[in-house]
């Protein structure tokens, strides 16, 4: 869990998705090492799910054709074992809670610490079904990330004050894909979450540009970027690596990283 | 009744699995939910909309020459296709429409497979002089294409879904995105006896005003319990209903009847219980037909109703416990069932509830001839007239 953590010890941090095998799992493991080579802080890793309900239309195409490719969950196990050869970020992996329960959690959750998987993001597992997961993501050291929407109102403080790596804000309502304006009142919400938690916030949820990331990174700890690189994805297939690698660049600029006022780390 | 400890729960299915966006929309509806059904005004209202508007109650009817030529058990025909848009759908949705209405909603979505719930819900919707945005498999729009028209006849919109299988699983998962996107003026009016809680206690409990007539009249009618009540499964809601006063009464076997589909040992099924396990899915923990990672099935059936890959939780329970009790029945004994009652008794059911009347055809000869049997008719068969002459060959244009 201190991995976690430590994505947003140098500054805000910039988190990419992909979408596990879109086009295939070879593709997904070099468009990872590049976003890392280009200051991504931390990976969220979506294992497709046949029925991805919090998504938009191009996560939703990117989970159909994952699946139609015949990725299964555990072929993204070994491509994280060999991510984890030299991928030392930390990584998350995003799905639906009957992709784990399915595997049974007890083994997901527990191949998910051996790999060197670090937290769980599940859009389906609101605050209370946690108990459905959370005693063994404990057990075995695996975040379970909570998720705050701007129609959280009064349970924000007490999704905060129980929060595990870090808080993921949705921006808006909807499902996930790009916008071009988001409206909610992120200040107040993440107000409310800092006087909760120590826990880092990151916002995610149609975010696009790198003003919209400079925008969002003045607010919370950290930017989630979907939609708009599984877009890249879904056009530029298997030759997508460079422009996924300048987009993160890109972004992580537009967030003030590469600028003089703000240490660099050791990249 | 059957409802466990923990709220939302029977047994260990049910639950409120949904994104965080959804959760105060649903505790708003369950506080709104517990306060209504418990308002004078609001029971009376929806009541009065049930007799005047509906047609309720609907008649239990003796089928005579069904029971002669079946020549086993006495078989009462619950005549949910007598109401007011031909389905039991109504039941749930004056009750919901009613609430969104009180709740300040001015919108209604919903989902639907053969276009019943979405007819109804349209119909509603007019009625209280509210928007409605229909959301139908495209598949489903095309094997449907009458009530496709009727609920645009209504005033409402019909959005085709392209995404998945493109039937009623689809629709279900692009209503529920349209609700997370627009909550403050919108009710996701749910069909059936599923999702997340508390929408299949409020379901079960509207539609079981269909349990609570079947035993009023069959006991003016023949004093007692019936042996059997039979309906048929998808997500449940006209089974639940059927079913529910008569869980206490261990006496009364209750059958629900899921799509087989081209066969339970065939890969184009939609028979949960015989084919599925326990899963996640669309709010709820219940039976669902997924592959061995858990991916959802793509699910068959003739009846657009009855083609989901899921059950209601309530039923999942009431299977664990083995109360109730669940049959698969194929597209072509549905079909023939379809055909049978047409002849018999001048009745043509939805093909859906052709799915129970082949049960019947199949338990009413085992049994003695003093035994008592309900079938819910839940609706009819006026939609499903083109789609039964296409898979009997005859190409009909409606």
């Amino acid at each position: 869990m201190n991995r976690i953590a430590s994505a947003f010890e140098k500054g805000k941090a910039f988190i990419p998705f992909f979408t596990c095998g879109d086009p295939d799992l070879e593709t997904t493991a070099v468009l990872v090492r590049e976003a890392v080579k280009n200051g991504a802080d931390l990976i969220e890793l979506g294992i497709p799910f046949s029925d991805p309900t919090a998504e938009g239309p191009v996560i939703q195409g990117a989970n159909i054709r994952a699946l139609a490719g015949g990725v299964t969950t555990d072929g993204i196990f070994e491509l994280v074992r060999d991510l984890r050869t030299d991928v030392t970020v930390p990584m998350v992996f995003m799905t639906y809670a009957n992709v784990v329960f399915s595997y049974g959690a007890e083994t997901f959750i527990s191949t998910c610490r051996e790999i060197g998987i670090d937290g769980l993001i599940l859009p389906d597992l609101p605050f209370e079904e946690k108990q459905e997961f959370e005693p063994l993501c404990r057990q075995y050291g695996v975040a379970l990330i909570s998720l705050i929407a701007p129609t959280s109102k009064q349970r924000i403080g007490r999704i905060a004050r129980e929060a595990e790596g870090f808080l993921y804000l949705v921006s808006s309502l909807g499902v996930t894909g790009t916008r071009s304006e988001i409206t909610t009142d992120l200040k107040a919400i993440v107000k409310v979450v800092r006087e909760n938690t120590k826990l880092p916030c990151a916002i995610g949820f149609g975010i696009t540009t790198p003003e919209q990331a400079k925008e969002m990174a003045a607010i919370a700890d950290g930017v989630i970027v979907g939609s708009a690189i599984v877009r890249m994805v879904a056009e530029q297939g298997r030759d997508a690596a460079q422009a996924v690698g300048a987009y993160v660049r890109q972004m992580k600029e537009g967030m003030g990283y590469f600028s003089n006022d703000r240490k660099t780390g050791d990249r | 009744m059957s409802d466990t400890k923990k709220k939302g729960r029977y047994g260990v299915h049910g639950g409120q699995y949904i994104p965080e966006t959804l959760m105060n929309a649903v505790l708003e509806l369950e506080e709104a939910y517990n306060h209504y059904k418990q308002d004078p005004g609001f029971v009376q209202e929806l009541e009065t909309l049930f007799r005047e508007y509906a047609g309720r109650p609907s008649g239990l009817y003796f089928a005579k020459k069904l029971t002669r030529e079946l020549g086993g058990a006495k078989i009462y025909l619950k005549r949910e296709d007598l109401n007011h848009t031909g389905s039991h759908k109504i039941n749930n949705v004056l009750g919901q429409a009613l609430l969104a209405k009180k709740m300040g909603k001015t919108r209604l979505i919903a989902e639907t497979g053969a276009g019943q719930h979405g007819v109804a819900t349209a119909t509603a919707a007019a009625l209280l002089d509210m928007e409605c945005v229909v959301f139908m498999g495209e598949e489903d729009t095309m094997r449907q294409a009458l009530n496709v028209y009727r609920m645009k006849l209504l005033g409402a919109t019909v959005v085709p879904v392209t995404t998945g299988t493109a039937t009623l699983k689809d629709a279900v998962s692009e209503a529920m995105r349209e609700w997370t996107s627009r909550i403050d003026d919108t009710h996701y009016c749910l069909g059936s006896v599923m999702g997340p809680h508390p929408f299949p206690e409020i379901v079960r409990d509207f539609q079981s005003v269909i349990s609570r007539e079947i035993k009023a009249q069959m006991l003016e009618k023949e004093g007692r319990l019936p042996d059997a009540v039979i309906a048929c499964v998808g997500g449940g809601s006209n089974a639940m209903g059927s079913f529910y006063q008569f869980i206490d009464d261990k006496q009364v076997r209750l059958i629900g009847c899921e799509a087989a589909g081209r066969g339970i040992d065939t890969f184009e099924t939609a028979a949960t219980i015989h084919t599925g396990r326990l899963g996640i899915f669309h709010g709820m923990k219940s039976y669902f037909c997924q592959d061995a990672y858990g991916q959802i099935a793509p699910v068959y059936s003739i009846s657009a109703g009855l083609d989901y890959p899921g059950i209601g939780p309530e039923h999942a329970y009431l299977h664990d416990i083995g109360r109730a009790e669940y049959v698969a029945i194929t597209d072509e004994e549905a079909v023939e069932a379809f055909e049978f009652l047409s002849r018999t008794e001048g009745i043509i059911p939805a093909i859906e509830s052709a799915h129970a009347v082949a049960c019947a055809r199949k338990l009413a000869p085992e049994l003695g001839k003093e035994k008592l049997l309900v079938v819910t008719i839940s609706g009819r068969g006026d939609k499903d007239c083109a789609a039964i002459a296409r898979y009997r060959g005859e190409d009909i244009y409606e």
